[in-house]
């Protein structure tokens, strides 16, 4: 997928002024956080939950080699085949190299944002093979020729009234007079076109929330039961995962399963929550011959002993954009690569650099919003600082503004001067406001006058008319 | 307990743009029963720095404050953010050195933002609040998340019996402001808080309040530009009744 991050500034900008983007993502409000909040409120021990998932993932990426090899020899166990991926270049040869040897003419998907990190979809076609995107969402933006705004929910920036217009564009085989004004009758649609393709599938490829080391299963919650028919009817079944989706046991994927959900849609559990151990056995009735698991890195392990490591943690539940006052503002496309919001603010400049990915943890309040409702409690606005800090340390922000910044620090630390400047200052902006108490605009802080005028200063400092009254 | 010495952190943008946050909070200090002290070698808490990736500097500035405030029993600064960099975000600049390490730790347990401050340390019980009229309260996203100040300002404006608090929508989702972010990345900011001010104006208060001056200016500049009515002033200022002075942006 082609990175837009460093053009953020421009693509918000586009995005604010994009109508329909900006009417759907005021559904994020009730769709996502009150539910979350009352799912949350609705269990006592959720803070205790939260607290028990972060200890299973710091004990599990601490042992992360361990756990990796007892899942690997469990799933080959069980008659399945692990590949190692390094980069995105070699999961995506692996899944092409599978489909081939499988004579794989098209391809069924449930939705992992593994498939778009490596960009699964333009290189399967590429080549010849045809992916079909079974999640709802993922469908929908699927024929829209875009990429998912959102990491569970894809099609968030998406009114139902623009669906029903690809719908009709695309499925020119159904009766036009069909009724698609209600989300029920756009399910339905989808579900009537995808149910053959379903069955004509060579090679079904789903993600993975979990990978359980103890006994070698991939797991997938679900709402749609999309996933399980496309990882049980087509004779292959290609598990994309990134290596921090290992979780020691099925103890402790029960544990965090009961924060996941939650967070993300205020269910208590998904609808569907799917086990697979290796292909089908002798006496299943159904289930893939081949199962494959390609396991990703793609830069993970080099943030691991680094102060990113706790962003490995992530389970994809989407609760820090949904309560995001940056992500609602310009929805997911802005942010210019796969992942958005607060975690992708973390993580894009760990994955693709902080050169590329630089703007995203710069464009934050640190309204810590994101930290206080992650479930598994990591410090987002600690370490998009951390990314400021290597940035500031490799001189990569602008010269304007690291000069502008080394002048105050100076005068800062020297009280004296600080306080004969700001006499002054004050003083003459106080001056330029006259009686009206406020400025619409001022030199060199077009970027507050803009938008909002400027409130007047009184005219004398604290400091001053402290020592004036005799303070001590 | 003896009459508690307290340094007052002012805070660069009370001191610079409005003393009369930084008297409220004398008077209100000194109602409580503590002693007021202004050390004259406070610039700034060292966000802007600490927030653009300076460490360097920033923990200068850091020294500078602490070497200024230790001697004090408390330190006690009008804003959740300023209290919230001194109280949290200071240990952890010195979390490699070992000689400053005690230093930080002991000063950062006597910061306190000044109006949980007031509640959950002095115990004030009962303020004479003079103010008459609706109120709307914007809890600012440092003091609540980083510092949990919720009920304390509610509790304290109940304390006046003519003080109708109207509770706007999402009265706990950020403004917008974001120090250097509302100016680097203005057209966002914008579009926050022009809901924000949105949700302010549906609540009808008269007055919108909150405890940190960089809100309330961005919310104030903000409802000014928009030829809104909602006038504007830090809590500080109705708790101590200092009210002769302009609201925020207000004319003369």
């Amino acid at each position: 997928m082609k990175i837009t991050t460093p053009e953020f500034k421009s693509n918000a900008v586009e995005a604010l002024a994009d109508e329909n983007l900006q009417k759907a993502m005021g559904h994020v409000q009730v769709g996502f956080i009150e539910k979350r909040q009352v799912a949350a409120d609705g269990l006592p021990e959720f803070e205790a939950l939260r607290d028990n998932a972060r200890d299973i993932k710091n004990h599990t990426l601490a042992h992360l080699d361990l756990y990796l090899e007892a899942y690997s020899e469990k799933v080959e166990q069980s008659g399945g085949h692990v590949h190692w991926a390094q980069t995105a270049e070699d999961a995506r040869n692996t899944v092409l190299e599978i489909c081939r040897k499988a004579g794989a003419k098209t391809v069924t998907k449930g939705k992992s944002m593994i498939s778009e990190e490596i960009g699964i979809n333009a290189f399967l076609e590429d080549n010849g093979i045809a992916p079909i995107e079974t999640d709802l969402g993922e469908y929908i933006i699927q024929l829209r020729g875009e990429a998912p705004s959102h990491i569970i929910a894809p099609a968030v920036h998406v009114l139902k009234e623009q669906v029903e217009e690809d719908f009709r564009a695309e499925h020119t085989h159904l009766d036009v007079d069909r009724n698609l004004e209600e989300p029920e009758t756009l399910l339905d649609e989808a579900r009537t076109v995808l149910r053959q393709k379903f069955i004509d599938a060579d090679v079904g490829i789903t993600g993975a929330n979990f990978l359980i080391a103890e006994t070698g299963t991939s797991v997938i919650v679900t709402n749609e039961g999309n996933g399980d028919l496309t990882q049980t009817l087509p004779r292959v079944h290609i598990v994309l995962a990134s290596i921090e989706k290992i979780t020691p046991t099925l103890e402790d994927v029960s544990q965090i399963m009961r924060v996941l959900a939650r967070s993300a849609t205020g269910q208590e559990l998904s609808v569907y929550t799917t086990f697979s151990t290796g292909p089908r056995r002798e006496a299943d009735v159904d289930g893939p011959e081949e199962y494959h698991v390609i396991l990703l890195d793609n830069g993970r392990t080099n943030m691991i002993g680094t102060e990113f490591q706790e962003m490995l943690r992530c389970i994809r539940c989407g609760a820090c954009m949904n309560h995001c006052p940056v992500y609602r503002a310009v929805g997911g496309h802005a942010y210019g690569w796969v992942y958005p919001g607060p975690m992708g603010a973390v993580l894009t400049p760990s994955l693709e650099g902080v050169e590329k990915g630089g703007n995203l943890p710069n464009a934050s309040t640190f309204c810590g919003r994101c930290e206080s409702v992650c479930p598994m409690r990591i410090p987002l606005p600690k370490m998009m600082r951390h990314w400021r800090e290597r940035e500031f340390e490799r001189n990569l922000n602008p010269a304007t503004q690291r000069w502008g910044l080394k002048i105050w620090a100076w005068i800062a630390r020297h009280p004296g001067l600080y306080a004969f400047g700001a006499r002054i200052a004050v003083r003459g902006i106080a001056t330029l406001a006259g009686k009206n108490g406020r400025l619409a605009s001022l030199p060199l802080a077009g970027g507050w006058t803009k938008y909002r005028d400027l409130p007047a200063p009184e005219g004398q400092t604290f400091q001053q008319q402290w020592r004036v009254r005799g303070g001590k | 307990m003896n009459q508690p010495k307290v340094g007052l952190f002012v805070t660069c943008l009370v001191d610079l743009f409005r003393p009369n946050v930084g008297f409220s909070a004398v008077d209100l200090l000194e109602h409580a029963g503590c002693e007021v002290f202004v050390p004259p070698a406070q610039t700034c808490c060292g966000q802007p720095a600490y927030n653009s990736g300076d460490r360097t500097d920033t923990r200068t500035i850091a020294e500078q404050v602490i070497t200024a405030f230790e001697k004090f029993d408390f330190v006690v600064a009008p804003s959740g953010s300023c209290a919230a960099m001194l109280k949290k975000h200071y240990p952890e600049l010195f979390q490699d050195d070992a000689e400053w390490q005690e230093r930080v730790t002991a000063f950062s347990d006597k910061v306190f933002e000044l109006v949980s401050f007031l509640t959950d340390v002095m115990f004030v019980q009962d303020l004479d609040v003079q103010f008459k009229g609706s109120v709307t309260y914007h809890d600012s996203c440092s003091g609540l998340r980083e510092l949990g100040i919720s009920h304390q300002p509610r509790k304290l404006l109940a304390m006046g019996e003519g003080v109708e608090l109207r509770e706007m929508k999402e009265p706990d989702v950020c403004c917008g402001f974001g120090g250097t972010f509302c100016v680097k990345y203005s057209d966002i900011s914008n579009s926050i808080v022009e809901k924000k001010t949105a949700n302010i104006e549906a609540a009808n208060a008269e007055l919108l309040l909150a405890g940190d001056l960089g809100c309330l200016m961005n919310m104030a500049g903000k409802l000014a530009r928009e030829g809104k009515t909602t006038k504007v002033r830090h809590i500080a200022e109705v708790l101590a009744g200092r009210l002769e002075a302009p609201a925020i942006g207000e004319a003369k």
